[in-house]
């Protein structure tokens, strides 16, 4: 038995001596189950991977270069060739859609970190006992569901009934701001100038938390020797953020702008259900790359075409990705290396 | 031991073979709500005829429940053995080839043909004479309105109803007496405009030969129409089925809604069940008739017990006691022609403040025409649609959007 073990093998398993294994003749027709239990035990989540992961992204690459009316059924695909991706670039629509998400993603991503950054920094240095606390209030937003949020919000913004009108009639009413009324309440929702600013608000709403919390676990790491020695040669505050905390903060500064822009390109859940017409809104003034997508394989029946969407859209978050590199990286994570 | 158990095995598999010989045969049926609600009360009825065939009746919410079909119709698998299809779906549907041509042997639907309302027929039939669905219920057009702030504002219904110079004109006295808008949204009125004096076999977007048409002089006046709705402060800008014209129809600031004769029964259910008393329905203005929605049942071409699907449409549709039952509980519109005769009809409907809807509805019905339907409907609706956001939002010429409207669609339909 002892020569079934070697030495690596010992540590990870233990020796058991009456093994049910078949005669030494017919020994390497099976395999040792010690060296294939690990395959066993991480199988799962590759399978899981290769299912919900792995095959759907081949499938829709696949799928691309297919025209497919979904209700033929699986015989019913024909190659086209690129006719779908020649189709979506001159698509008014999709780079509509483009420069939506774009828009909707700057107005909502560059707030969030202007203002987390120095919101961590702040609770990092003036809450010590509440901090927790005050963090958790930040980033429930985030934990709750995106259904819920747009639910209630669509009634916030609603223009005849909502609160946030409301509060704006009420608050002109007060000496001197009666400026603020506007003519008539405000369609936040289906004005297409207003839409974009008003979903932008409730993302940026949602994900303040996220990168606060990001930015306080890496405030955390910067020793605090480095802010007293900075005191002693008489660096104010201000000086301390520039010069220690947002140096040492680069490379968490960048992964925190690299979930923005990914998050940000993909944007699908608030405009679906804030908008009217499942993310349409008033002449497509809302309507991201993302729910586009969606409503050209369910609403138009065409999955070949919504797939070149999802691929041209990869392509641009991945061009995003390398100028987030370029721009960061030059000196981000080489410095934090050494 | 071996022997035990041999013997056990063998009756084992024995016992499972009466089992199933008595088993019942399942049918899957895949709807949409109300109609499982029906579907379930007319069950009992089926027992009688068939004892030994359960009905499974799965419900999704409509939109849900059509990409759950698309879904399976892609894959194969899945299928139900009976779906309900929206009229909206039926033609996508149709020309993928997975639904069922049920004019051929053996279930020869054209037979039925004039036994419902004609045009329904006409909305499930391809191009090429195939017949994907049943018609199972309709929705004429009509036009509830609320009659306590007409009287208010002293408009009478045929003020309403004239012409659309009236009906606009009207609002405007509706507003200024009342406050309350005359319509939801100014989409609607292009919606029927376009809609209304279609000709047999005409198409709403497309011609005969599947060109976009948007450039119509009928989409220009739909367009003017609109427009002048929105500049003279008619239309509440709200969605159809959001929760805002929900509440719109709660406090009374939408004073008349041109939909299908269902919308009674979702006013009186959930919309607005306070205001009992205080709609009336009556024909679209100016003459217009037009269909609102419409369901359809149909078999999936991979089911695989046809002919017992084929026997509980037939069941559903064809049988007047069945469709009647389902208007009176779940007010779908019966498309049977027979149905139609009841003297259910005669009888006044207590929410629309005892007023002989039905007999409205039954008679603007039979005028509905026939609309050749195309498979990019959809599309082009949605094109249009945006073209009239940029010309009542955004004050865009209309001649220039609905060419762009134009393009937008022959881009698409190219494909």
């Amino acid at each position: 038995m002892s020569d079934l073990m070697s030495q690596s093998e010992a540590s990870v398993l233990e020796p058991r001596e009456a093994l049910p294994f078949p005669a030494a003749g017919r020994r390497r027709l099976f395999a040792d189950p010690r060296k294939v239990a690990p395959y066993f035990f991480i199988a799962p989540f590759f399978l899981l991977f290769a299912a919900f992961i792995a095959f759907p992204l081949l499938f829709s690459l696949f799928l691309s270069f297919q025209s497919w009316d979904a209700t033929s059924g699986l015989s019913g695909m024909k190659w086209v060739g690129l006719s779908n991706f020649t189709f979506t670039l001159t698509d008014h629509w999709f780079w509509k859609s483009l420069y939506n998400t774009a828009y909707m993603a700057i107005t909502s991503g560059v707030p969030q970190h202007l203002i987390a950054l120095p919101l961590a920094f702040f609770l990092q240095t003036c809450f010590r006992r509440w901090r927790n606390f005050v963090v958790g209030l930040y980033f429930l937003p985030f934990i709750t569901s995106s259904v819920a949020i747009a639910l209630i919000f669509s009634s916030l913004y609603s223009t005849d009934f909502g609160m946030i009108n409301l509060a704006i009639s009420e608050i002109a009413k007060l000496p001197g701001l009666h400026w603020i009324q506007p003519d008539h309440h405000i369609d936040w929702l289906y004005n297409a100038t207003t839409v974009k600013p008003s979903v932008s608000v409730v993302i940026f709403w949602r994900y303040v938390g996220w990168n606060t919390v990001l930015y306080l676990s890496a405030l955390q790491t910067i020793p605090g020797e480095l802010y007293e020695a900075a005191k002693i040669d008489g660096a104010s505050g201000w000086q301390q953020f520039r010069l220690i905390v947002l140096p040492l903060l680069k490379p968490m500064i960048f992964l925190a702008v690299t979930l923005s822009i990914i998050g940000g390109l993909q944007l699908f859940e608030e405009p679906f259900i804030l908008l009217p017409n499942e993310g349409m809104g008033t002449g497509q003034s809302g309507l991201t790359t993302a729910v586009y997508m969606y409503r050209t394989a369910f609403h138009d029946g065409d999955f070949g075409t919504a797939s070149s969407i999802a691929w041209l859209l990869f392509v641009a978050i991945t061009g995003l990705m390398w100028l987030n590199t370029r721009i960061f990286n030059r000196g981000g994570m080489k410095e934090a290396g050494k | 031991m071996k022997y035990r158990f041999s013997v056990l095995a063998t009756t084992a598999l024995l016992g499972f073979a009466a089992a199933s010989a008595h088993a019942n045969t399942t049918l899957r049926v895949a709807v949409f709500p109300k109609l499982d609600q029906e579907i379930k009360d007319v069950l009992p009825e089926w027992k009688k005829l068939h004892p030994d065939v359960d009905v499974k009746v799965s419900a999704l919410a409509i939109g849900d429940h059509h990409n759950a079909m698309t879904t399976a119709l892609a894959t194969g698998s899945d299928l139900p053995d009976v779906m309900a299809v929206e009229v909206g779906f039926i033609g996508r549907f149709a020309a993928g080839g997975g639904l069922e041509n049920l004019a051929r042997a053996p279930y020869n639907a054209g037979q039925y043909k004039d036994q419902f309302i004609h045009y329904t027929f006409a909305q499930a039939t391809t191009e090429d004479g195939a017949i994907v669905g049943m018609p199972a219920d309709i929705g004429p057009g009509t036009l509830f309105y609320r009659k306590d702030l007409l009287d208010k504002a002293g408009v009478t219904e045929a003020d309403l109803t004239r012409s659309w110079d009236s009906y606009l004109a009207a609002g405007q006295k509706i507003k200024k007496a009342t406050g309350a808008y005359l319509l939801a949204s100014a989409r609607d009125i292009e919606d029927i405009y376009i809609r209304a004096d279609l000709k047999e076999g005409e198409g709403v977007y497309f011609d005969k030969k599947g060109n976009p048409v948007v450039t119509s002089p009928r989409f220009v006046k739909a367009f003017e129409l609109a427009k002048k709705t929105r500049e003279l402060g008619l239309d509440a800008k709200i969605t159809p089925w959001s929760n805002e014209w929900a509440e719109g129809f709660k406090r009374g600031t939408i004073s008349t809604q041109m939909m299908g004769a269902w919308l009674g029964g979702h006013l009186s259910s959930w919309l607005a069940p306070d205001t009992k008393g205080l709609w009336r329905a009556t024909n679209l203005p100016n003459g217009a008739y037009a269909s609102f929605g419409g369901t359809f049942y149909s078999i999936p071409a991979k089911a695989t017990q046809k002919a017992l699907s084929w026997e509980f449409i037939k069941f559903l549709t064809t049988r007047q006691d069945i469709q009647l039952d389902s208007f009176q509980s779940i007010d779908a519109f019966p498309a049977l022609l027979s149905a139609q005769k009841s003297d259910f009809f005669a009888q006044p409907v207590s929410f629309l403040g005892g007023e002989k809807a039905r007999v409205i509805w039954r008679d603007a019905a039979s005028h509905i025409p026939s609309i050749q339907r195309s498979k990019y409907d959809q599309v082009a609706e949605e094109a249009v649609h945006s073209a009239l956001d940029k010309v009542v939002d955004g004050n865009e010429d209309i001649h220039t959007a609905l060419q762009e409207a134009q393009d937008d669609i022959t881009h698409r339909v190219r494909r």
